[in-house]
């Protein structure tokens, strides 16, 4: 016990500690061997358009709303989204670049959300100047969150393998790669897969980062007529476990017209699919919804509709 | 779906796109993990071999393979049947 309370309140500056462990626990936690971590959650594609920050705006939401602290960033700096998709972009003051820079404190950054008061967003900084996050900066901000009690930290990849992507995935421990059922978004998904296995702390450590496969857009009834890859495809070609299909909806639109994450949406298939994989990414195993063709009456086979 | 539905010609061509990513997914990852200019030296030799045999890009292969200490690289060249025609 005294050797591990040590080793947590020795300050990170050792590089051969296990920084894994050691400064993320708690601050002010009781230093018990279940002491909670923070779990740093990658939402990443390599291809643009497939629904990162659709995704991680709705799995920070869902987390939040299961009562967890969390805190979700925008990596894509230059092109700042997700405070859009929260419905925030009006209260952003400073951002992730001010506080990587010092300029701002983590406190004064972070919005708080409206709906739920444990989800916080930090949203991306406009400059063009793309070395404006360096791996040191990111590390801070995340151990500070973690220090401030923060579950959950989901970091919303950009698009690309560029410095923001590869910085969004360096730390995580966990990985939602966000998949569309068309070729070009899986092969880039597997070009993502390759870098989660090198180019991460955890790799570098000679861990893995946890991966899941989260296909988006899925329309079942297209799958069925022989035009869509199908989920058993996409898992078989990726080799990856499914955490949620979320199905094609015109609901992610009407969401993101107001600022609101769809998984808000309850009535919606959407929002009941983003849910699900909330659940499952806590460890719940739920059965696959939405991912057969619903089943029509006699009448609508035979008139259509 | 309508009555009439089975005559429209329905274009099944999932199955295709699987095939293809399962190839060029494959072929992606066996590259991957070896030195950057495995690549290129793979190119520029199926260059070299085109000028006198007429072989397709995938009959070069071109491996870095562990052995204990030392790191052999293994080149193979598939030469079609009718090798003579360049």
């Amino acid at each position: 016990m005294t050797n591990e309370t040590e080793l947590l309140e020795t300050p990170p500056a050792t590089p051969d500690a296990d920084i894994s462990t050691a400064p993320r626990s708690r601050a002010g936690a009781p230093l018990q061997e279940d002491a909670k971590l923070t779990e740093i959650i990658v939402v990443t594609s390599g291809k643009g358009g497939v629904g990162k920050t659709t995704t991680s705006a709705s799995l920070a939401c869902g987390l939040a709303r299961r009562g967890h602290k969390v805190a979700v960033i925008d990596f894509d700096v230059g092109l700042r989204n997700l405070d859009l998709i929260m419905g925030c972009e009006r209260r952003v003051v400073y951002d992730f670049v001010n506080v990587v820079n010092g300029e701002a404190s983590l406190k004064q950054s972070l919005i708080r959300d409206k709906r739920f008061d444990n989800l916080y967003v930090l949203a991306a900084s406009q400059t063009r100047d793309k070395d404006a996050l360096t791996k040191e900066g990111v590390q801070k901000v995340l151990d500070d969150l973690a220090a401030d009690g923060f579950d959950y930290i989901v970091c919303d990849s950009p698009a690309g393998i560029e410095k923001g992507a590869s910085l969004a995935m360096y730390f995580a421990d966990q990985a939602v790669v966000v998949v569309n059922p068309e070729v070009s978004s899986v092969r880039d998904s597997d070009r993502i897969l390759g870098l989660l296995a090198s180019k991460t702390r955890r790799a570098e450590n000679g861990e893995r980062v946890k991966e899941h496969l989260l296909l988006t857009r899925y329309a079942p009834k297209r799958v069925q007529s022989g035009e869509m890859l199908s989920l058993a495809d996409v898992e078989e070609i990726l080799g990856l476990k499914t955490i949620g299909v979320i199905p094609e909806s015109g609901d992610v639109l009407h969401a993101s017209n107001k600022g609101e994450p769809v998984i808000l949406e309850t009535e919606s298939d959407a929002a009941q699919a983003y849910d699900d994989a909330v659940a499952r990414l806590l460890g719940d195993s739920r059965p696959m919804r939405f991912v057969e063709v619903e089943k029509k009456g006699f009448f609508s086979k035979m008139f259509g509709g | 779906m309508g009555l009439f539905d089975f005559l429209l010609v329905k274009k099944q061509t999932a199955s295709v796109a699987r095939d293809r990513l399962r190839i060029i997914v494959a072929h992606e990852r066996a590259g991957r993990g070896g030195p950057d200019y495995l690549p290129m030296l793979q190119r520029e030799l199926l260059e070299v071999i085109r000028k006198y045999v007429n072989v397709d890009a995938e009959s070069v292969k071109v491996d870095l393979i562990g052995d204990g200490d030392n790191k052999v690289l293994d080149i193979s060249v598939a030469l079609p049947d009718t090798a003579a025609h360049a």
